[in-house]
């Protein structure tokens, strides 16, 4: 089975330095498009590949650069962003490959930039990623000595700069608009679109913004062509899919398998199953933004539209295993907790809603919840979902909640009853 | 006062940007890098640095949860309470330390050797449950390795 995107990640290893990396024909790519394509060849192919962003949302990755405007009046410069703020809770593909191999993001970058014709590059990482910020630095320095990085790469006309910029926290910074609020030095509020950031985005200049796994993609579709992109996919989307599994299972990890592949499989067969005494009783399946699949549900193939087809979505794919050992409400307040605190306070809905929502949880859980809560709690999830609010933050964290209040009806009810949890002692 | 040092760090990455304000966010890091936390003398400062007024950087300070806007201790657990951490169990991480520490979230030591702070998903959720020290991860967490680890935090 190919594994374009994981297939030169040693085990525990240190990540290939450039040179390996090019002997490995890691930057092919990179020749490719500065010596024989135009940039709208570049983009034309991963349209035609139907590269689909891996940051969650699925945006075709090819239109979204299309949108960048070209000739000589383009305001200057044009930025290409690397969204590399992995914070969604449950996520850690993009960890994964920025510490594996950090020259396949960097000849991603490389290719990606020379599309839209941007001459500044900006890799948004998380704070708490110190070895990937390590390994990246390293990595960078390595493209700038090897001439691929820096003024007239490889003899081309094309130039181009990366720069690491680490985070000082807040979950609402990998919302694109608050990326760029946030690398302007302001405080990380959403804007309003349009204007889209292709047009008007960091300091005002036509902007991408890209997360880590799409951009490591794009050298290997310029080596490979958009058809061999294309029949890596099981079922219609193409390419591998860096697939994780967390939680009570045997072999909790990262996984790169065909898009497409069917959840069950992932679990039992790639994680291992569940560990000794743990029974699974639902599953996120792509960060705490994505609503529950429940055990019924595990043949659904892992790709964007088949996930949507069972009411939820595929968002990071690296999934979180919920057991038959943790309590359902705990596990919905850990999740609303978090999104009530990381709320950047901009818009009224998940400013005073989310806390709401958090508070009724905890209630429930600690016994002092009542049963008009539940209607209550329902009634945020289209209080604060699409349409009402800024941003997608808040409608993100009424997904599991509103999936939760269906699936697990009878545990809320338990506890609303017993006037504890079943799940905790009664000492 | 900010010293020398500080603000010849900051006006360096002021040249990286396109106008003074937008290395705000660096200014406040430096700021924290050297002092341990931001207090409301050091905004000011940061202030009158980038020429922009005090209450915008504070407005600033205080929205990044990286931020100190008190003093913390000589060294900061970040106890990591993503959901993945919750199914693993970090809150028998938690009760280890609070009780070891004698404090609670939120607080330090009294001998300002530690401060314990909950800390959103590291993103390391294969290795559940995770923590940090200062700039270090700590995973596959179980309670009898906790002793060790703080031995290593002086």
């Amino acid at each position: 089975m190919e594994k374009p995107l994981t297939g030169h990640i040693k085990a525990e290893g240190i990540p290939l330095n450039i040179r390996e990396y090019e002997v490995a024909g890691g930057y092919t790519g990179v020749q490719t498009v500065l010596k024989k394509m135009q940039p709208m060849d570049v983009i034309n192919l991963i349209k035609d590949a139907g590269l689909l962003g891996r940051g969650g949302a699925g945006f075709p990755t090819g239109l979204k650069w299309s949108f960048v405007p070209t000739g000589s009046d383009v305001p200057r410069p044009v930025y290409l962003l690397c969204n590399a703020d992995e914070m969604e809770p449950g996520s850690f593909k993009d960890r994964f490959l920025l510490e594996g191999n950090p020259h396949q993001l960097i000849a991603g970058m490389i290719c990606a930039a020379y599309a839209i014709q941007a001459e500044k590059a900006y890799i948004f990482l998380r704070w708490a990623y110190k070895k990937a910020e390590t390994i990246l630095r390293k990595a960078i320095a390595e493209a700038y000595a090897e001439g691929y990085l820096g003024k007239n790469i490889l003899g081309s006309d094309f130039s181009l700069d990366i720069y690491v910029h680490t985070s000082a926290g807040r979950y609402i910074c990998g919302e694109e608009t608050a990326l760029i609020n946030s690398l302007e030095g302001k405080r990380a509020i959403p804007r309003a679109k349009p204007p889209f950031p292709t047009t008007s985005g960091l300091f005002g200049k036509p902007t991408v913004i890209n997360n880590v796994e799409t951009l490591c993609w794009i050298s290997h579709i310029i080596e490979n062509g958009a058809d061999w992109f294309k029949n890596l996919g099981l079922n219609g989307e193409g390419g591998t899919k860096l697939y994780g599994v967390s939680g009570r299972v045997k072999k909790p990890g990262i996984y790169e398998l065909p898009m497409g592949t069917v959840m069950r499989e992932i679990l039992e067969k790639h994680a291992g199953g569940m560990t000794d005494g743990y029974n699974l009783r639902a599953v996120i399946p792509g960060g705490a933004s994505t609503e529950f699949v429940m055990e019924k549900q595990l043949d659904v193939k892992m790709d964007f539209v088949s996930l949507k087809a069972v009411g939820s979505r595929m968002g990071t794919a690296t999934m979180t295993v919920l057991d038959d050992k943790t309590c359902p409400v705990a596990f919905l307040h850990n999740i609303e907790r978090f999104f009530a605190q990381e709320s950047c306070g901009w818009c009224t809905p998940c400013r005073e809603g989310l806390p709401r929502v958090e508070k009724m949880l905890l209630a429930i859980e600690e016994g002092n919840g009542k049963e008009e809560y539940l209607e209550s709690l329902k009634f945020h999830t289209t209080y604060c979902g699409p349409g009402n609010t800024f941003c997608a933050h808040a409608p993100g964290a009424m997904e599991p909640l509103q999936s939760g209040l269906e699936y697990f009806h009878d545990d809320f009810m338990r506890h609303i009853n017993e006037k504890h949890c079943p799940w905790r002692s009664n000492d | 006062m900010l010293t020398e040092l500080e603000i010849h760090e900051i006006k360096e990455e002021i040249k990286l940007y396109p106008y003074a304000h937008a290395a705000c966010i660096e200014a406040l890091k430096i700021v924290q890098h050297y002092r341990g936390w931001v207090s409301d003398e050091s905004v000011k400062d940061i202030a009158e640095v980038l020429s922009i007024s005090a209450s915008e950087v504070d407005s600033i300070a205080t929205f990044y949860s990286r931020i100190y806007r008190k003093p913390v201790a000589r060294n900061v657990i970040l106890v990591c309470d993503g959901m993945s951490c919750m199914v693993m169990g970090y809150q028998s991480v938690y009760e280890y330390l609070a009780k070891k520490l004698g404090i609670q979230w939120g607080e330090s030591t009294t001998d300002g050797r530690f401060t314990l702070l909950p800390i959103s998903c590291l993103g390391d959720c294969d290795h559940a449950p995770s923590m940090m020290i200062n700039n270090d991860l700590f995973h596959n967490l179980s309670i009898t390795q906790l002793e060790d680890i703080l031995e290593k935090y002086i």
